[in-house]
């Protein structure tokens, strides 16, 4: 078994609002083995990205350990972490949005080489960046192109070249496919795999599409407003949902088949606000078992069987 | 089979830009039936929103125009009628649910004055009559009445997008044509409101457009789909025929690239290339430079529109209009 490249302990990360604390990410626990690809799904505004931006203090966690091989990066100062940085990259949900518009594409993969002064030589840069950009798909002509001129597709290939500049161990994908056609989604899915096979990394793939997750993911983490409420292997939990929400979510998907069978569990009302949340389990309100002890107490991550993880009191008695 | 409601026939809509003329949609010819929900699937600039847009004839001109065809409604021309009478059609016999529920609602206007604005002006009610008939409305897609008196930035986006539902059937219209009503939905919203169209079709006897990128969508609720392509229809067909046997390579793309859920596949099989830019569309069928089938024929001329089943329509020199003329 490969060894855990990245272990999140108690990870909590509070908003201050006018209207009290926003617990967007709630006692978070995880770890993601090397190579794998952890797949981690909810709804708008469960915590996902919060989380996904935490590990890398790109928002800087409330409490909380975040330990990238076996050294918690929570309390590095800033040389340190910029050194840790080098091998923990993200990629952003909007290729629109997260490459600047004034640098050409040679500009814009080359920013984190130049900032960590990899190289010496101007060439040894360029040449870089070429070796980048046939990694990812993008013809050398490219080089001098602005994204404006790029199709959302060849965008996200940018940002996933710019990701890989600096030899990642250890990749946060936020949402990558969410804003591209079904064609161009299924195009640089293949491409991340291919990477993830060649260079050896590690994902974390945030994402609300569960099909696309399932797709992608060795383990898959389901987030309710700022819990994770089940973790387990993909497999497992497409199969055999445990926790009434994960049941609830995959439901839902409306499968592209004729004759497949409608048994889609709707779920009463929406998601309830993150401020301030009540005691008890989050998912009480919506829940179509729930019983006292669910208002009452919080449930905790546990281990229902080995390596599932679910966080429901009534697991127990659900499955029998 | 039931009588058609809506027929369009050989439509074509183009739009002029400063870098040349896109045709939006090109030659589009679909029937549906009273009741019938028909689904339009294609990807980003396929022309869905512009056929849509062509049938409420809110086309922008300029620059778009409706270059030929008709839009037989009920037995008479779209396309003939005057302004003034396409305005008593539109949200009264026709109407259409946006697909961003955050900006196509009024943010200084109650919900319930929306509603009843609608009623006002294709019926003749009372204004008392009308806030009542508001507040049923705002009952039937399952949010509580009083609500009514709350503004659109006091609901969730799943409650917004079923008060902008209450608004376009307020009048009971005979064809509603809802452009990706659940695109901007988380997934178990998205079941929720599927449910409710589902019930208000049945309820109303509303026939449907549905236009989406989503072929799960279309299977949980079309009887029929149009697959669109750079403005065409490259295949058009019974739901159950398509999805059990997709004929166009364009089809056969979309349903590889997307994950399966219900089983086990290690890679995609996307489609390959990009959509070709839509001012230089290629010639002979526009999706020869992507096609995995294409052959010397495909590079020079349009594929016609062939019926190779009962009401299994493919524009692919694949299925060449000889072997299954009748």
């Amino acid at each position: 078994m490969s060894k855990n490249i990245l272990e999140v302990k108690n990870l909590k990360k509070y908003f201050k609002t006018p209207k009290g604390m926003l617990h967007a990410v709630d006692d978070v626990n995880f770890f993601i083995k090397e190579g794998e690809t952890l797949g981690l799904v909810g709804e708008s505004g469960c915590g996902k990205s919060t989380t996904g931006r935490a590990i890398l203090r790109l928002v800087e966690p409330t409490s909380g350990e975040v330990n990238f091989e076996g050294k918690n990066i929570v309390d590095f100062n800033g040389a340190q972490m910029r050194e840790a940085r080098k091998n923990m990259q993200i990629i952003f949900q909007d290729p629109y949005a997260s490459l600047n518009p004034r640098m050409n594409l040679g500009q814009i993969i080359a920013e984190p080489l130049l900032i960590n002064k990899v190289f010496k030589e101007r060439k040894q840069v360029t040449d870089r960046v070429k070796e980048l950009m046939d990694t990812v798909g993008l013809t050398p002509r490219l080089l001098n192109a602005f994204p404006h001129e790029l199709d959302g597709g060849r965008r996200q290939r940018v940002g996933v070249a710019r990701a890989l500049a600096l030899n990642p161990k250890f990749i946060v994908q936020d949402e990558p496919v969410s804003a591209l056609d079904v064609s161009i989604q299924a195009q640089i899915l293949n491409l991340m795999q291919d990477i993830q096979e060649e260079l050896g990394l590690t994902y974390l793939f945030i994402s609300h599409d569960l099909s696309v997750v399932k797709h992608v993911s060795d383990r898959i983490a389901v987030m309710y407003l700022g819990k994770i409420v089940e973790l387990s292997d993909y497999n497992a939990i497409f199969k055999n949902p445990l926790h009434p929400y994960t049941q609830a979510l995959l439901s839902a998907i409306p499968v592209p088949r004729v004759d497949a069978p409608d048994n889609m569990i709707i779920l009463e009302g929406d998601v309830p606000s993150p401020v301030n949340p009540p005691e008890g389990c989050r998912f009480y309100g919506r829940c179509r078992y729930r019983q006292d002890i669910c208002k009452a107490k919080t449930p905790e991550l546990r281990e229902y069987e080995p390596e599932r993880f679910v966080a429901c009191h009534l697991v127990e008695e659900l499955q029998k | 089979m039931a009588k058609d409601l809506l027929k369009v026939k050989d439509l074509s809509i183009q739009y002029n830009t400063d870098e040349g003329v896109v045709k939006a949609v090109d030659n589009m010819t679909f029937e549906i039936g009273v009741g019938e929900t028909i689904g339009i699937v294609g990807e980003t600039g396929a022309g869905k929103t512009t056929t849509a847009l062509g049938i409420m004839q809110l086309v922008p001109n300029p620059p778009g125009k409706i270059v030929q065809g008709e839009i037989i409604f009920k037995g008479e021309d779209l396309l003939k009628k005057k302004e003034e009478e396409m305005r008593k059609i539109r949200g009264n016999k026709i109407s259409m649910i946006f697909q961003d529920p955050m900006t196509s609602l009024n943010p200084v206007m109650t919900t319930e004055d929306q509603i009843a604005e609608v009623i006002l002006l294709h019926q003749e009610v009372s204004q008392k009559e009308a806030m009542e008939k508001a507040r049923d409305m705002i009952e039937t897609v399952g949010i509580p009445r009083e609500r009514g008196k709350e503004y659109p930035h006091q609901f969730s986006g799943g409650m917004r997008q079923r008060i902008v539902i209450a608004i376009a059937l307020a009048c009971n219209p005979e064809l509603l044509i809802a452009d990706e009503p659940t695109t901007a939905l988380d997934v178990t919203i998205q079941a929720q409101v599927l449910k409710l169209m589902k019930r208000l079709k049945d309820e109303f006897e509303t026939s449907m457009i549905m236009i989406t990128h989503d072929l799960g969508v279309v299977a949980n609720i079309c009887d029929k789909v149009a697959i669109m392509y750079t403005g065409y229809v490259v295949e058009y067909a019974k739901v159950r025929d398509l999805y059990e046997n997709p004929l166009h390579p364009y089809t056969q793309g979309l349903f590889g690239s997307i994950p399966n859920v219900e089983e086990d596949e290690k890679r995609l099989n996307p489609i390959k290339g990009l959509m070709p830019d839509p001012t230089e569309i290629p010639p002979g069928c526009p999706f020869n430079p992507r096609c995995p089938k294409v052959m010397d024929i495909c590079k020079s001329v349009v594929p016609q529109r062939v019926e190779v089943e009962e009401g299994h329509f493919v524009n692919c020199h694949l299925y060449p209009a000889e072997e299954y003329k009748k």
